[in-house]
């Protein structure tokens, strides 16, 4: 290293942001595990005293990675790659059930989450291969390892069951698209969603009638300049009519009774008022009480510690996944929209960062970490303020848990150390 | 294009979610968060409801406990039902039926299983409770009256209903709200006011300490206590002389316009309508449309007031100077109205303002009442004149007492007799009959009373009141203790006064006397009539009686009213002497008269219409 230490080229904007996240998070963990009867913030049988624990392995964890080699982590990543999907075929051998999955390892006073690390060993492996001067993500080959790379922790993770830590992976896929991967895979996913959800939704005459006039109406306004390509556009109604058709078949027998729920709740499928109602108070009470929560906290909120609903324990998994929710009481609207900005802030600083790196490792696993902070960010706050069906994972630097806070943060300046690094390499 | 995808997102996510954000912080927050939190209980402490004294400092309403049995339905485990059920006296359908009512309203908060045991009941239930898991005995307060009378008065509490709620946030369901009487006509006194403590809940719904450490919650307020100014003793002999009769009696005592007792005939003892029974009572009362016992007549009943009229339009004639008490008036036993002859009882022969009151003759009245009109050039104007002296006694309108209840009577108005007849076609001959209290005038009992009222004080009276002490202070709305003078002077009220005196000493109440005490007063006979199959059929007369004692410096006035009594010395009269007497000397010396009110009734008579079959009025049968 020449020149500049480490502290001076660290991009402390991002540190800023990073550490207003912890600060806010650690903030409502306190507030939703306080009781009257705890005292000391050190007290380390509460969430928040265990958080300030975890927060300061983090920062051990920090030291460490700024202090390695910058290369290390390129030259590891392969290693780290296949440490990771040891440990996860390990939980099937070894793992502790928490919640009906078998995520965890028992070390004794802290439960080790493989998924975590293993999330950071896939950016690391993906920005490796993609990066290794042979692969060119043009050829379809190549494509199909770069998608191999991502789909194998999928694979271990979805029969934990933890479809929902499995869901993260997909967010990867965006540094193939940035790395190169044609945009129509991105197109043809978001159909396939969209065909997927106003199937269910409205039915399959309804959605052959929409891409009837979407079609007609496409070609209406590209009409003179294009010429009608007749054998594609027919295979490409009938494939949309198959899936249309199949989505039922689908949803009825390969999904479970509790996402099939979800989604009904979801997209408002039960009409019944009754049954609606039962349903609010048993698949959708997490849901309707974080919404409830959100909304009494007004614009200015509750106040610190004077959330009626978050004290008395109304949402459940309050200081991990439904965090957010407090905040929406005790802090009101300020409170939210402040998180969201502070979030926004950080990702769009972080693209920032990326885009300036000049190796491709760099920027590629930059851009992983974004993908995967991003994806937990839209789900978990999409999910707790009801516009998104109920998929349990963290929000990220927020939530309470120890191996959620150290992987991120340690995923974090991984990226952050790389950066330092970008005036070094020509 | 590859670039800024990743960054469009971020920021169209950002957008998204403080949209959502707002909607639900913004637009769907609603600030009266308290009541609907379901995190915050309130728990509330009621305050006893006030006691209810009389005049004298006798307890009239108090509080006694009741004991509801409740459940917890989740808590219970199998028990012995029948005995359970012999134990509440309960049958085991109605076990099963309150259970599964008790299990559907939720099955972890408690409900009422048997409200409102007996005491003698609690007793036995108490020592076995503890045998049945998960119920248990709540105790509640309930009105305990000290008198079996004045229910009309005092009037009765019952659980707020949906449009209570509505109207007033004070109320919680299952709360208690005066319905009639003083009850609601002081509610917000009689209640106090509950004090709140504000619970903090978690999702299981049990309690976790207070919200915000009791910072907001109140202490509850006490009910005050009231002294009312009827007179407990004189309350319940009236309504002994009351049985079997239908009517309303008002006593005022003139110098300070207190209510010293109000009558209405038939009545209840307002215990029914308290405890278990009360529903199951109160719809009997309600139903009876007949008898009407709900139906306070004193404040209600509006007849036409009769003969005692004729004291008003003497003093009319005297103050608009038409008459002199000498002016004389021949009665030719009655009097014509053109060619028609309208008859009188007194007698016939020349009469003074003296002997017309106390002989009641209705010709002298006659007379009068056309020179009242005479003095104006129209009888519009004699009708404004009359109708502003007949107001100023309190009649004709609502006199504003401190009862949720009233009518106005009726003075009629030229406009009254304009929609009747029409503009200038009628003249002081259509409204005779008003001379001798006939005809278009009415008035309720406690308006009669007052009437008498402003008499006995030669010319104002207070309005009339049921309150007269708060929690042992006088200070009560100063409207009470203000003076509403007629429009009469001071010095025409004495003739009158005189030849009211003289209807005891040898008037229409001459067998009526009192030993030792002068009273004034004055008979009335009110001819009615009813509708039978759409035939207009008249009733036996209505007996009015309004009197005053003792002559000088009053200390009671009244009006009594029995329905279908005959003439006014009979029922009314006898009941206005028996009153005065035990008001003023605290006992009955006439015990002959005393007997044959308290054993006659008038259930025969009011039988007569319903009977179907044809019938005579005005009997001379005791």
């Amino acid at each position: 290293m020449s020149g500049k230490s480490v502290l001076k080229r660290l991009d402390w904007l991002t540190v800023l942001l990073y550490l207003l996240l912890v600060f806010f998070g650690w903030i409502n963990i306190y507030s939703t595990t306080f009781t009257d009867a705890s005292s000391s913030i050190l007290d380390f049988s509460t969430s928040y005293g265990k958080q300030l624990f975890f927060m300061g392995i983090s920062f051990v964890m920090v030291i460490v990675i700024m202090s390695l080699e910058t290369t290390f982590f390129e030259r590891f990543a392969s290693i780290f790659y296949i440490v990771s999907i040891v440990l996860l075929i390990g939980l099937y051998l070894f793992g502790k059930t928490i919640a009906g999955a078998t995520s965890w390892y028992d070390l004794g006073f802290f439960n080790f989450q493989p998924s975590e690390f293993t999330k950071m060993a896939t950016a690391l492996a993906i920005a490796k291969y993609l990066s290794d001067i042979q692969t060119d993500i043009k050829k379809i080959r190549h494509q199909w390892y770069a998608i191999l790379i991502i789909a194998i922790p999928v694979l271990l993770i979805i029969p934990q069951p933890d479809p929902g830590s499995a869901l993260i992976y997909f967010a990867l896929f965006f540094v193939l698209f940035r790395e190169g991967l044609p945009l129509k895979y991105l197109g043809l996913s978001i159909l396939l969603v969209l065909l997927f959800i106003s199937t269910l939704k409205f039915g399959v005459v309804w959605v052959c009638i929409g891409l009837g006039i979407l079609i007609s109406l496409f070609f209406f306004i590209k009409r003179g300049d294009v010429k009608i390509p007749k054998i594609p556009l027919v295979l490409f109604l009938i494939s949309c009519l198959i899936i249309s058709l199949s989505v039922n078949f689908v949803f009825n027998n390969v999904f479970e009774q509790r996402h099939r729920d979800r989604f009904g709740l979801w997209l408002g499928l039960e009409k019944d008022p009754v049954k609606l109602e039962q349903i609010k108070k048993t698949i959708g009470y997490n849901t309707y009480q974080s919404e409830k929560a959100i909304e009494s906290g007004g614009f200015f909120g509750k106040g610190f510690l004077e959330g009626t609903r978050t004290k008395g324990d109304f949402v459940p998994q309050q200081h991990t996944d439904y965090i957010f929710s407090s905040v929406g009481e005790e802090w009101g609207f300020i409170g939210t929209t402040l998180i969201i900005i502070i979030f926004t802030l950080l990702f769009l600083r972080l693209i920032h960062v990326a885009e300036r790196q000049k190796r491709d490792f760099s920027r590629m696993y930059g851009y992983g970490v974004i993908s995967i902070l991003l994806i937990h960010y839209f789900i978990n706050i999409g999910m707790v303020i009801g516009l998104l069906p109920t998929i349990g994972i963290p929000l990220p630097f927020f939530s309470y848990g120890g191996s959620g806070l150290i992987f991120f943060t340690a995923m974090l300046f991984t990226f952050l150390k790389l950066d330092t690094a970008r005036l070094n390499e020509l | 294009m590859k670039k800024i995808l990743l960054s469009s997102i971020i920021v169209i996510i950002g957008i998204v979610f403080i949209g959502r954000l707002s909607y639900l912080q913004l637009f769907s927050f609603s600030p009266n968060q308290i009541m609907e939190d379901p995190a915050i209980k309130a728990v509330y402490d009621y305050p006893e409801r006030g006691y209810v004294y009389d005049r004298n400092g006798k307890l009239l309403v108090g509080n006694q406990p009741a004991y509801d049995v409740m459940v917890i339905p989740r808590e219970t485990k199998s028990l012995d039902t029948l005995e359970f059920c012999g134990l509440l006296k309960i049958s085991k359908e109605d076990f099963v039926k309150k259970m599964k009512r008790a299990r559907r309203y939720s099955t972890r908060l408690p409900s009422v299983l048997v409200p409102q045991l007996a005491k003698e009941d609690y007793a036995g239930l108490q020592e076995k409770m503890r045998k049945y898991v998960g119920f248990y005995i709540q105790k509640r307060s309930l009105r305990d009256y000290m008198t079996n009378g004045a229910a009309n008065v005092l009037g009765y509490i019952s659980e707020v209903n949906e449009a209570d709620l509505r109207a007033n946030p004070y109320y919680r369901a299952g709360e208690l709200k005066g319905r009639t009487g003083i009850e609601k006509q002081y509610e917000e006194l009689l209640r106090g006011r509950k004090g709140v403590k504000y619970i903090q809940k978690d999702r299981f719904n049990r309690d976790i300490g207070p919200y915000k450490n009791g910072k907001i919650d109140t202490l509850p307020e006490l009910g005050k206590e009231l002294h009312i100014t009827i007179d407990k003793e004189l309350q319940e002999y009236g309504e002994r002389l009351m049985h079997g009769k239908r009517g309303g009696i008002v006593a005022i005592e003139p110098s300070s316009g207190e209510i010293l007792t109000m009558i209405s005939g038939p009545t209840y003892d307002p215990a029914l309508l308290v405890g278990r029974e009360r529903s199951k009572n109160y719809t009997k009362l309600h139903y009876d449309s007949i008898a009407k016992p709900t139906w306070d007549r004193s404040l209600l009943a509006q007849p036409s007031p009769g003969s005692p009229f004729k004291t008003l339009n003497a003093l009319v004639a005297l103050q608009e100077n038409v008459i002199e008490p000498e002016t004389k008036i021949r009665c030719y036993n009655g009097f014509y109205v053109g060619k028609n002859k309208k008859g009188c009882h007194c007698g016939g022969g020349m009469r003074n303002l003296n002997s017309g009151i106390f002989e009641s003759c209705n010709a002298y009245f006659a007379g009068t009442f056309r020179k009242i009109y005479s003095k104006y050039k129209t009888t519009d104007e004699g009708m404004d004149v009359w109708e502003k002296h007949m107001k100023s006694f309190g009649l004709g309108n609502y006199l504003g007492t401190d009862l949720p209840t009233g009518a106005p009577g009726r003075i009629p108005d030229k406009s009254y007799y304009d929609r009747a007849y029409g503009d200038n076609r009628w003249a002081s001959s259509f409204i005779i009959s008003n001379a001798i209290g006939q005809g278009e005038v009415a008035a309720t009992p406690i308006q009669l009373a007052n009437m008498t009222s402003a008499i006995a004080n030669r010319g104002y009276f207070y309005t009339p009141h049921m309150i007269k002490k708060i929690n042992g202070t006088t200070n009560i709305d100063p409207k009470y203790t203000e003076r509403r003078y007629t429009t009469i002077d001071k010095e025409h009220f004495e003739p009158v006064v005189e030849a009211m005196a003289n209807v005891y000493r040898h008037g229409t109440a001459k067998w009526l006397k009192i030993p030792d005490i002068e009273i004034a007063g004055k008979t009335g006979t009110v001819e009615n009539f009813t509708r039978i199959d759409g035939e207009r059929v008249q009733l036996t007369d209505h007996s009015i009686f309004v009197a005053f004692a003792p002559v000088e410096n009053p200390k009671i006035a009244l009006a009594v009213y029995i329905e279908h009594g005959y003439y006014g010395a009979r029922y009314a009269g006898h009941i206005a002497s028996l009153l005065i007497e035990k008001y003023l000397k605290g006992e009955i010396t006439r015990k002959d008269l005393e007997k044959r009110m308290l054993d006659k009734t008038l259930e025969h008579e009011y039988a007569k219409p319903f009977s179907g079959e044809p019938f005579k009025i005005n009997e001379y049968v005791w």
